[in-house]
């Protein structure tokens, strides 16, 4: 585009100058000179037909991560939720939880500061901090070279903690085979209708903070008709990190989706 | 921001190889459950292209509406609420057929 509006206001000038036309009396000329210019143009100006995923390096890098933690039978978890929801917490809660039933270590992103970090590593688990900066998830190619730090033959299940949006994570594979979504009651019960790429994808939802419940008014009914409706694929727990209230149901699934997944044979 | 970082490194990628100085028009195909928004691209696009062979250049993106596959109804339906819910039966859909394209499609360039 930028090409044409060079050439039009050039080729305009020149029938418009008066010294010109005199040069060149046929009008012809004109009609020439402007022709093979945009002819020019036109003939290097081609369409590159490309048709590929604009994640691609990322989706290959992802395929990497899966073949590594599926040679190492590591079950990983990409856990998303908006800032605030108690993530920390809930995963915190976990890792006590999973103490003597699986072998858990972590990944955590955060744009700064260790502190999510630290209070996970008060649990015992082995855990990496990711610093992001300025970026707003994390990528497969942090997640890659994350994990070499983590003593992953000794694991069973790797927890990775995403950046806290609800927005950009969601068009990142990491290599994980499960996404959770994290939303807590004190975010309200439209918050699935208002995000729904990320609980789309989600394979387990789980809504904290449930011990407020009651003191935020919070809808269950149609929170959960919400969830079900943007993420239909997923399996929903209620739970409460602070009294809880729903931690055995969650570690049992993590037990038995890690049995069920890594019975498979590796492909290949 | 970085998935318009990554358009223009591919972009440049294609056009490099094909032999090209200059990209004219960039052609992407975004999925409304992509979790990636036109304008936001847009915007990026401005800031982030300039002094890259796209600098100057057209952004075209063509917006792919989500769908689900209705097993009761045996026939795939389109979603403008982005919701798993058949507009004829009001079942639940598990099984998505479209809508999570983020790609590059194709590039004028000279």
């Amino acid at each position: 585009m930028a090409h044409h509006a060079h050439h039009h206001p050039h080729s305009h000038d020149h029938p418009h100058s008066h010294g010109h036309d005199h040069e060149h009396p046929h009008t012809h000329d004109h009609d020439h000179s402007h022709a093979p210019a945009d002819a020019t143009a036109g003939a290097n100006r081609r369409q590159l037909q490309v048709g590929r995923a604009i994640l691609d390096q990322n989706d290959r890098l992802a395929e990497r991560n899966r073949g590594y933690f599926r040679a190492r039978n590591l079950f990983v978890l990409n856990v998303v939720s908006s800032p605030g929801s108690g993530k920390t917490a809930f995963l915190r809660e976990t890792l006590i939880r999973l103490k003597g039933r699986l072998r858990a270590g972590v990944i955590v992103g955060d744009l700064a500061t260790e502190n999510d970090g630290l209070r996970l590593r008060e649990s015992g688990a082995p855990v990496v901090q990711i610093t992001t900066g300025t970026v707003c998830h994390l990528d497969a190619g942090m997640i890659g070279r994350a994990v070499a730090e983590l003593p992953s033959r000794d694991l069973d299940l790797l927890i990775i903690e995403n950046v806290g949006n609800l927005v950009c994570p969601s068009s990142y594979d990491l290599g994980e085979d499960l996404r959770v979504v994290l939303l807590s009651v004190t975010e309200g019960e439209d918050k699935p209708l208002k995000y729904p790429p990320i609980f789309q994808s989600a394979g387990a939802v789980v809504v904290s903070k449930m011990d407020l419940a009651g003191p935020c008014a919070f809808d269950r009914s149609t929170a959960l008709k919400n969830i079900s409706l943007s993420a239909p694929r997923a399996t929903v727990f209620e739970v409460s990190s602070r009294t809880g209230l729903g931690m055995e149901g969650w570690i049992s699934y993590l037990e038995e989706q890690h049995r069920a997944a890594r019975s498979t044979p590796p492909l290949g | 921001m970085s998935i318009m970082e990554a358009t223009l490194e591919v972009a440049a990628g294609q056009a490099r190889k094909a032999g090209a100085d200059r990209i004219c028009v960039v052609t992407l195909r975004i999925g409304s459950l992509s979790g990636v928004v036109p304008d936001a691209l847009r915007f990026a696009f401005d800031a982030l292209s300039p002094g890259t062979p796209a600098g100057g250049a057209e952004l075209r993106i063509e917006t792919v509406p989500a769908s689900f596959w209705c097993s009761a109804c045996q026939a795939r339906f389109q979603a403008d609420n982005l919701l798993a819910v058949c507009p004829s039966c009001q079942s639940l859909s598990r099984e998505l057929l479209g809508g999570r394209e983020l790609e590059l499609t194709s590039l004028e360039v000279e």
